[in-house]
């Protein structure tokens, strides 16, 4: 079905629940107000990027007041958000929440951490374990955490488990300044974002934060991507943004009808050589 | 130059944008810093007057007897260029008081004491003022280490510190800094006469880039050798930057317990901001 989808470029402050918690409940109210059905915040919306040792204090379950309000706005407007989630066996998750109608449709536990360069995730975090698709009042949905889709099986993964929309919430640091027009890394995202889309024939609604922690600003530029990979609207760079974009089915029944590539994806041979691979990496 | 060479553009965005959230995300908007009459430290005066206003950027000249009175001119051409609140503070008392008891302290250490001395009037202003104290230091002198510890290394923010010198020069000239700033020989202005590049014994834009290929693509020596760097030089240069890597670290702390401040016990310092 049509609808309307918001991204809610924000500015998070670092390890601050509550302060981040009105701003969310801010950008939802406008969401509602402009008419949008789904609102997507970036990576750890509720918490900011650069956590290090703050990571158990803004941990949360999933039966913690905040994500309980969550639910309870979900109600108004479908909501898809990243936070820290606490397991029962004090495991901590870089995680997101896909929430509608009052309650959690599916959390996503970000697979890959990076850590390297700049990122120190896996220090700090622990590892999901599975790539889910789910369906959605809107359809079937997978969701993607920033560097989850740098790896191309993880949103191929969600194609074959027949997603057609990817949310992937970011927490993109800007880097690379160079004698180009665009900063190195928001131009290697917008590579990203759109040849997934046009490989998997997916559309992408992709959700960047901005701010500084430490001097590292985040770029922003978050954008819906239809599935032939064109970009149908980016919200700016560097700034906080609000971005109402209506997301139209027939793109994607056309775009699915004029290049069949899902369709026509082999898993069984995909599976076979995968195995293959497997057996002669543990002789 | 072609490597060197960025968007200035985008640059500027992200350098004044960096200026404007970090320091009012302390809960302050006004920055205060040490105008020499240099390049650097006229283009951090000009990113803090676009980020925080004119009105709430206070810099400092610092002047001893020694000094060039063309360093001075060009600071306050850059201060009156910007309408930023400016100031003269003299440092020959208090530097000649010091060495009046040590007369027979070498060029490197009255350096390190003057540099010192701006440091802490900059701090006492900051605190006067209420704003933070902005850094000039350039990715060029970080890397060799070519500045005094606690002295102009000092600061609660450096907006240049990631930028070449090269890469100043081209962002100086896009944002309006005086042409005379601009084409003058870099100098600390130490003695009469003195220039970076004669005490160094390179220019900068051949230390940048040598420095931009060895740190930031990280080529190896041979790497090096085969783009056409003489072996002597990237000894040298190399050389410089690890003897000075202490310079850019904090202060090594004897591990006893088991969260030791900065090695298991890590907080961003925008904690909660």
């Amino acid at each position: 079905m049509n609808f309307t989808v918001a991204l809610a470029q924000i500015k998070p402050k670092l390890g601050c629940l509550g302060d981040n918690m009105s701003i969310i409940e801010s950008a939802i109210e406008k969401g509602v107000a402009d008419g949008a059905d789904l609102i997507v915040f970036p990576e750890l919306a509720l918490t900011g990027y650069f956590l290090k040792d703050l990571v158990p204090d803004v941990a949360l379950s999933l039966d913690a007041p905040e994500i309980q309000k969550l639910k309870e706005l979900s109600k108004r407007i479908s909501i898809a958000i990243g936070f820290v989630e606490v397991s029962a066996d004090y495991r901590f998750f870089n995680s997101a929440l896909y929430l509608e109608g009052g309650e959690i449709l599916h959390v996503h536990r970000k697979v890959y951490l990076p850590t390297y360069g700049l990122f120190d995730e896996q220090r700090y975090l622990a590892r999901g374990e599975r790539f889910r698709a789910f369906d959605t009042r809107f359809g079937r949905f997978g969701i993607l955490i920033c560097e989850d889709m740098w790896h191309l099986s993880a949103p191929y993964i969600l194609a074959m488990d027949n997603a057609t929309t990817l949310i992937c919430l970011s927490s993109s640091p800007g880097r690379g300044v160079s004698g180009t027009e665009e900063l190195g890394s928001s131009a290697a995202w917008q590579k990203l974002t759109s040849t997934t889309a046009m490989f998997l024939n997916c559309r992408v609604l992709y959700c960047n934060r901005v701010g500084y922690e430490d001097g590292i600003n985040f770029w922003g530029g978050s954008e819906v991507v239809a599935p032939s990979g064109q970009v149908l609207e980016r919200s700016k760079m560097l700034e906080e943004d609000f971005l109402t974009v209506k997301v139209d089915e027939g793109a994607l029944r056309r775009e699915r009808i004029f290049s069949p590539m899902m369709r026509d994806e082999n898993m069984g041979i995909t599976l076979k050589e995968l195995k293959r691979i497997d057996r002669e990496n543990s002789r | 130059m072609g490597a060197l060479s960025v968007n200035t553009a985008l640059l500027r965005d992200i350098l004044v944008g960096f200026v404007r959230d970090e320091v009012t995300k302390v809960g302050v908007n006004k920055g205060v810093l040490g105008l020499s009459g240099g390049i650097d430290s006229a283009l951090v005066a000009f990113i803090a007057a676009e980020a925080l206003g004119p009105e709430n950027v206070y810099a400092y000249t610092m002047p001893y007897r020694t000094s060039n009175p063309e360093s001075e001119a060009h600071a306050k051409l850059c201060a009156d260029k910007l309408g930023i609140n400016y100031k003269v503070i003299e440092i020959t008392p208090m530097v000649d008081a010091y060495f009046q008891m040590i007369p027979d302290a070498d060029n490197m250490r009255r350096g390190n004491k003057m540099a010192r001395e701006r440091m802490t009037i900059l701090y006492d202003h900051s605190a006067a003022v209420g704003g933070l104290v902005l850094g000039t230091s350039n990715k060029t002198e970080l890397l060799l280490g070519y500045g005094t510890l606690h002295g102009d290394m000092a600061s609660a923010l450096n907006p240049i510190g990631d930028i070449y010198k090269s890469q100043v020069w081209e962002l100086s000239e896009a944002m309006g800094v005086p042409r005379e700033i601009i084409e003058k020989k870099p100098s600390a202005d130490l003695w009469a006469g003195q220039t970076d590049e004669q005490e160094l014994g390179f220019t900068y834009r051949e230390a940048d880039e040598l420095l931009f290929r060895m740190v930031d693509q990280r080529m190896s020596r041979e790497e090096l050798i085969a783009e056409g760097f003489d072996p002597a030089f990237i000894d040298n240069v190399h050389r410089k930057v690890q003897g000075s890597h202490f310079k850019r670290r904090l202060p090594v702390i004897a591990k006893v317990s088991n969260r030791t401040i900065d090695r298991d016990f890590r907080y961003a310092r925008d904690w909660g901001k």
